[in-house]
């Protein structure tokens, strides 16, 4: 729908960016209009995962499986802002920006080895944000290490008057603290998310996460947030009744795709509209209307809306009841490959995909994806961690501290080492930082 | 250790966490007539091109009912998590603009300071000897050829567009 689209103007974020000397280096490819969650939807093909190429994840699989063709498993980078995520693992750039509005910054930078940080609804303008869903939206902030997506988020957060729905409180950019220590702190592990399909390896490296604190001296507990099971099917409402009403600027006439039909208005909307949108985009423009319609606009609409608010109210209970930061994981399983990941359709991956992400979404609070370890097969594996409101900044200290006991490992691209082997010699370092 | 009490208990496993395992019910399939893809397509403004569509429309709509089964009496719809606040609202006064011209660059259809857009639908009279067009593009009736009440405007009327 946007094929040739010049924007006459810039987002408030890159804007920020821009003006503190921030140098542009291309755009990224995502799923259309942000739907998805493996990155394989977009006009321009689907994103490939820079760890397909990775030392780490040949190496295993030459050890499992002699004799087949590398070329045929190239893997999902996740999604939707897979093409952020896959830019900053390979080193094309030091942070990326992209969108979160059921998870889909968290998704690509746990499958990318990446922090992949979604800040506070109300902190960060989301003037020039296409929107997806207006009141989860936020733009969302991948880097290879926390320290500088503290330094982003100092760019970028703080009040826009392009954009009503960013608080007014004062934001000065911060240095994050290094905690020494965090027998002060209560860790939450919320039960609901322990569901069937997880990963063994995801579940053993969530309660080894959780054993990490533990015996740092954290308080560790277990806590219920009883509507989980319902967040998914009330984002899935509430996205697509958005969907319908946000996509409704798209017609062909001020700007984007227009066809050839010049019969009729009608004529001529509906044909861009078939044109421009791919069937994803425009099943869930269709579900949309449907759940508007008079007759179950009650029944859906409001409905869903009554239901986010026990779920925002399961987290402000929790956090109210003395826990400071909530730990789960982020994905079900590692990075799958591109040919099983399309065996199922949109819906049905987005719902898998944004299992653990999207209630944060509904409650507006502050997650950041952690990279972990890597999998038996040599793939990343992340863990969220969940902050109440505008506590951006703890948060991002207790994930640097979980980022320095962790120490993940730096991606090993060969063909991109050769050339450059004394920046990566310190295999310690987490990243190659934009503080050096 | 806590970690191993909380794995090794079976806990956790709400029966709705199989989430994204699509079961349509079939006592509500079957819910989309025809009359009611015509009235969505007419909504949406997209077709929806195939029966898959349709099939994938009823799985939504049987997934979205498993909301029924929450209990939300006296609970208020919630619009924004920023509820408690006040809206900032800017003074009325112009602080940008005067970009006329970088607007209309991205359009494909401009004349002077106009965005063109085709005929609206009422343009085309029935009967006059003139070729009637189906102003609706789809193979489902047009809501203006309905039988009945529905008379055609003359072209000197104005009709807004969105009136079904």
């Amino acid at each position: 729908m946007l094929k040739g689209y010049i924007p006459p103007f810039n987002a408030t974020v890159v804007q920020k960016l821009l003006d503190q000397g921030a140098l542009l280096m291309g755009k990224t490819n995502l799923d259309e209009f942000a739907m998805g969650s493996g990155s394989t939807d977009g006009v321009f093909g689907p994103v490939k995962n820079p760890w397909s190429y990775s030392k780490q994840y040949r190496e295993k699989r030459r050890q499992k499986a002699q004799g087949e063709s590398e070329a045929a498993d190239c893997l999902i980078a996740g999604g939707s802002s897979g093409g952020s995520a896959a830019a900053v693992s390979a080193f094309t750039c030091f942070a990326a920006l992209g969108s979160d509005t059921g998870g889909s910054t968290r998704n690509p930078a746990a499958h990318c080895g990446l922090v992949g940080f979604k800040p506070s609804y109300g902190l960060v303008s989301r003037h020039g944000l296409i929107p997806l869903v207006n009141s989860m939206d936020v733009p969302g902030i991948l880097t290879r290490c926390v320290d500088d997506t503290a330094i982003v988020l100092g760019v970028l957060a703080g009040h826009d008057p392009k954009d009503s729905t960013t608080v007014q409180d004062p934001v000065k950019p911060f240095m994050l603290p290094s905690l020494t220590d965090v027998n002060k702190l209560c860790i939450g592990i919320p039960k609901e998310y322990l569901v069937p399909e997880l990963s063994s390896e995801v579940r053993s490296l969530w309660s080894k996460a959780a054993g990490l604190f533990e015996s740092a001296g954290a308080k560790v507990i277990e806590v219920s947030l009883p509507h989980t099971s319902y967040s998914i099917v009330c984002y899935h409402v509430l996205c697509t009744s958005e969907v319908a009403s946000n996509m409704a600027r798209f017609d062909g006439l001020e700007y984007g795709h227009r066809c050839d039909i010049n019969v009729s208005t009608e004529a001529m909307y509906a044909a861009t509209r078939r044109e421009g949108f791919n069937d994803v985009v425009r099943g869930r423009i269709l579900s949309g209307n449907f759940f508007l319609l008079k007759e179950n606009y009650e029944n859906y609409f409001v409905k869903a809306q009554k239901v986010r608010r026990l779920i925002a109210n399961d987290f402000v209970n929790i956090f109210n009841s003395g826990v400071d930061i909530l730990l789960t994981p982020t994905t079900l399983s590692e990075a799958v490959p591109y040919l099983e990941f399309i065996k199922e359709d949109n819906r049905t991956r987005s719902a898998q995909g944004d299992i653990f992400t999207q209630a944060v979404n509904m409650a507006g609070l502050p997650a950041v994806s952690m990279p972990a370890a890597l999998s038996h097969q040599g793939l990343p594996i992340g863990l969220q961690f969940i902050g109440r409101a505008f506590c951006d900044q703890k948060l991002l200290t207790v994930a640097k501290w979980f980022e320095k006991q962790v120490q993940f490992p730096v991606i090993q691209l060969p063909e991109l080492m050769d050339g450059c082997s004394s920046v990566f010699e310190n295999e310690k370092l987490a990243s190659v930082s934009l503080k050096h | 250790m806590w970690a191993r009490a909380v794995w090794l208990t079976s806990r956790g496993v709400l029966g709705g966490c199989q989430a994204f395992a699509t079961k349509a019910n079939p006592q509500e399939s079957g819910r989309i007539t025809a009359a009611v893809i015509e009235h969505l397509e007419r909504l949406a403004l997209v077709d929806f091109g195939s029966r898959e569509a349709v099939a994938r429309l009823e799985k939504a709509i049987a997934f979205a009912d498993r909301l029924r089964a929450v209990d939300t009496d006296g609970v208020e719809p919630m619009e924004s998590v920023l509820e408690d606040r006040c809206l900032y609202l800017r003074s009325d006064n112009v602080a940008e603009g005067n970009c006329a011209e970088e607007l209309l660059q991205n359009s494909h259809c401009v004349v002077e300071e106009y965005f063109v857009a085709p005929p609206g639908p009422c343009a085309f009279k029935a009967g006059s000897g003139t070729t009637e067009v189906n102003p609706w593009p789809y193979n489902s009736l047009s809501y203006y050829f309905q039988t009945g009440n529905i008379s055609l405007p003359k072209l000197d009327e104005k009709e807004p567009f969105l009136h079904s």
